[in-house]
């Protein structure tokens, strides 16, 4: 009998592990900034360079950062669902434009609105490494407290909204989730 | 050696072969201290680029690549430690980052399944071969006749 049941076992085993395996997707990194404090930054603002943005300012509600850029395709299919969020939700979205032209970002919010409580302009890209950014879009949800919620990484859609950011938003403000 | 003796076609692989040593990706002139620019080159030859993910920072051209070269080289050229630097990356992008990653819990069965693997491959040698010798001389035949003899039936 066993000399039948130690191959099929193997074999289950082997199964399960490459269900599993080929199922997670690699591309997407988990983000080690969960849980933790957001990291310090201050950037000069796209709609007044002379102002700034910083990490104090999305305190005292949860508040969304949204990582784009115009070059940035799946932003553009996000962007109508920021738009609904920015009327509908009830909570302030700041930006990061990553790595871009602020005249084209600006153009951009122009035509096609500006869901932003405020934007920060990182042009050179060094407040996204602190953020572990590596491809936009991406959207972190930041506690009062300044602590990192999630992150998700790829357009915002109603669905992930519902999801795994209501629940969480709830929670952060002591509601039932 | 004459280079008249040299063919076109000798040539044009040699211009090849020497053109995989040039390195364009970064107009950054080398770090005056041998050591420190052999830090630079090993790590980014370590650090994963996280958008192109089969390729290292050293190797890619991709925006963020050229970042993190640039953020690497500011902090080799500022002399922090090598451990240092990986700390940097590892709390921003976490183990993946690293081609060679930490040994962790989450990283122990990645090291490790190797060695036990080629352990079960040795053991089960082992079974086989000790079940073997405990068999009759004559058994063992019957189950593999020698090829032409042909036993038939």
């Amino acid at each position: 009998m066993t000399r039948f049941l130690l191959p099929i076992f193997v074999l289950a085993a082997l199964v399960a592990l490459l269900v599993v395996g080929l199922n997670r997707d690699p591309s997407y990194v988990p983000s080690p900034l969960l849980g933790k404090q957001a990291p310090a930054f201050s950037l000069p603002r796209l709609d007044d360079p002379a102002r700034t943005l910083s990490n104090r300012d999305l305190g005292g509600d949860v508040a969304l950062l949204n990582v784009w850029a115009t070059w940035c395709s799946g932003c553009r299919q996000e962007h109508p669902y920021l738009m609904e969020l920015s009327r509908t939700a009830d909570v302030r979205i700041f930006s990061l434009n990553w790595k871009d032209d602020p005249d084209l970002a600006r153009q951009w919010l122009q035509t096609l609105g500006n869901p932003y409580a405020a934007t920060g302009v990182d042009q050179d890209g060094r407040v996204a490494i602190d953020w572990g950014v590596y491809g936009a879009p991406e959207t972190f949800l930041v506690d009062a407290a300044g602590k990192v919620l999630y992150k998700h990484i790829a357009p915002l859609t109603s669905e992930v909204w519902q999801k795994e950011f209501m629940p969480r938003i709830r929670q952060a403000r002591g509601q039932r989730p | 050696m004459s280079s008249a003796g040299l063919r076109p076609w000798a040539v044009a692989l040699l211009l090849v072969l020497a053109a995989t040593s040039v390195r364009a990706i970064d107009q950054e002139p080398p770090l005056p201290d041998p050591e420190r620019q052999a830090l630079y080159e090993r790590l980014t030859h370590e650090v994963r680029c996280l958008v192109c993910q089969n390729q290292t920072v050293a190797d890619s051209t991709a925006p963020l690549a050229a970042d993190l070269r640039r953020e690497i080289y500011a902090m080799v050229a500022e002399g922090r430690s090598e451990e240092d630097i990986k700390t940097f990356l590892l709390d921003r992008y976490g183990d993946f980052v690293l081609y060679k990653p930490r040994f962790l819990f989450s990283t122990a069965l990645l090291w490790l399944a190797p060695g036990l693997l080629l352990l079960a491959g040795a053991a089960a040698i082992g079974v086989v071969v000790r079940r073997r010798a405990a068999l009759p001389a004559d058994q063992d035949a019957d189950e593999n006749p020698p090829a032409g003899t042909g036993s038939g039936a």
